[in-house]
């Protein structure tokens, strides 16, 4: 499987993501544990996730 | 059978379950529209032939399956989309007695399933009279809200004074309405059972040493064999919502009764299909394509 990497906005570390990663997915960078999310399949550039708000849920 | 038309799934953003669905959508060969909660702009005063963020007319839509991890995104969106004649699941109806703790419980107590005591106050000196109905330890939940977010387990006077002050204090209005239910002595994991359409699918306990067992809050998950009393009572209950694809939380009570507790319309299911053996997401899809069917045949 190839993959994709990016820059971690947080803290900069390499992300390896799989080829199968969409457009809007969250992510967690695995070094620094931020929560991220694709906004860029083309080029891939990630984003801080937006902070949990107090409606979100099941 | 062949499907053409076309789905559209809402989102806030992917998790693990909207990707699952978007997968087990695509081994049944349909690529389903995925439009974000953020984008939406819906104009009231004009009809379902206006076009969602994407391009496409709303009304090309034979389905919309909601998904926002927002609550009120969600609640709104298929209110509009229903009002419109577009079916989703679930449905506003469903989604808005499941969003309410106290609309949740009426509907319950309505058809006779077992819950746990439940009371409703509006001033925190019934509050208190209330929580002492019951006895302590009690538990105090805001009506809206989810992955367990500000429950308080009251366990005597000087902490429920304490709790109501702050809920008076610093809450906004919905948390001056009190909903007080008995402490149920559960052992020390509560059930999940996720029920789609006519049947429960499958079911996992929560296991942890907190009070609080939602996965969401680090509870373990681990098969709970579904017995047809059990399959009876969710699915009983699911339909006093309206029905649809829920996942229910259960309370086994040290009498071995089954209590339900809550009723979730967005349900979170990605620890659960390894324990289960059950593929979920295949599940939903299936039964939304049923329903699609159903609504534009």
């Amino acid at each position: 499987m190839t993959s994709h990497t990016a820059l971690c906005p947080e803290c900069e570390a390499d992300l390896i993501l799989p080829a199968n990663v969409m457009q809007n997915e969250l992510i967690a960078c695995p070094d620094c544990g931020a929560d991220l999310e694709v906004i860029s399949l083309s080029p891939l550039e990630v984003a801080l996730a937006p902070e949990v708000e107090e409606d979100w849920g099941e | 059978m062949r499907f053409n038309a076309r789905i559209a799934i809402l989102v806030t953003h992917i998790r693990p379950e909207e990707k699952l669905l978007i997968s087990a959508f695509q081994a049944h060969g349909i690529e389903p529209d995925v439009i974000l909660d953020r984008d939406l702009h819906f104009n009231i005063n004009d009809d379902a032939s206006q076009l969602a963020p994407n391009g496409t007319p709303w009304n090309a839509y034979a389905l919309v399956m909601e998904r926002c991890v927002s609550t009120s995104r969600g609640l709104y969106a298929t209110a509009i989309l229903n009002a419109w004649g577009i079916p989703t699941i679930n449905r506003y109806a469903t989604a808005a007695l499941c969003a309410d703790k106290l609309h949740t419980s009426l509907a319950l107590a309505r058809h006779g399933i077992p819950q746990p005591e439940t009371r409703l106050t509006f001033t925190t000196d019934a509050a208190v009279d209330s929580i002492e109905s019951l006895g302590y330890p009690a538990v105090l939940k805001p009506v809206t809200g989810s992955w367990g977010r500000l429950l308080a387990r009251v366990n005597d006077r000087d902490s429920a004074e304490a709790i109501l002050e702050h809920r008076e204090t610093l809450g906004d209005y919905t948390q001056h309405v009190y909903y007080v239910q008995e402490y149920v002595n559960k052992p020390q994991r509560d059930i999940r059972a996720f029920v789609v359409g006519d049947r429960t699918i499958c079911a996992i306990y929560r296991t942890s040493p907190h009070w609080i067992t939602n996965t969401a809050r680090g509870g373990q998950a681990s098969n709970c064999p579904v017995t047809p009393e059990m399959n009876e009572l969710c699915v009983r209950a699911a339909n006093t919502v309206g029905g649809g694809v829920l996942a229910l939380d259960l309370f086994e009570t040290p009498e071995g009764e089954l209590l339900v507790n809550e009723i979730n319309h967005t349900m979170e299911f990605r620890n659960s299909s390894a324990p289960t053996g059950v593929n979920i997401a295949d599940e939903v899809v299936r039964y939304a394509l049923t329903q699609t069917l159903e609504v534009t045949a």
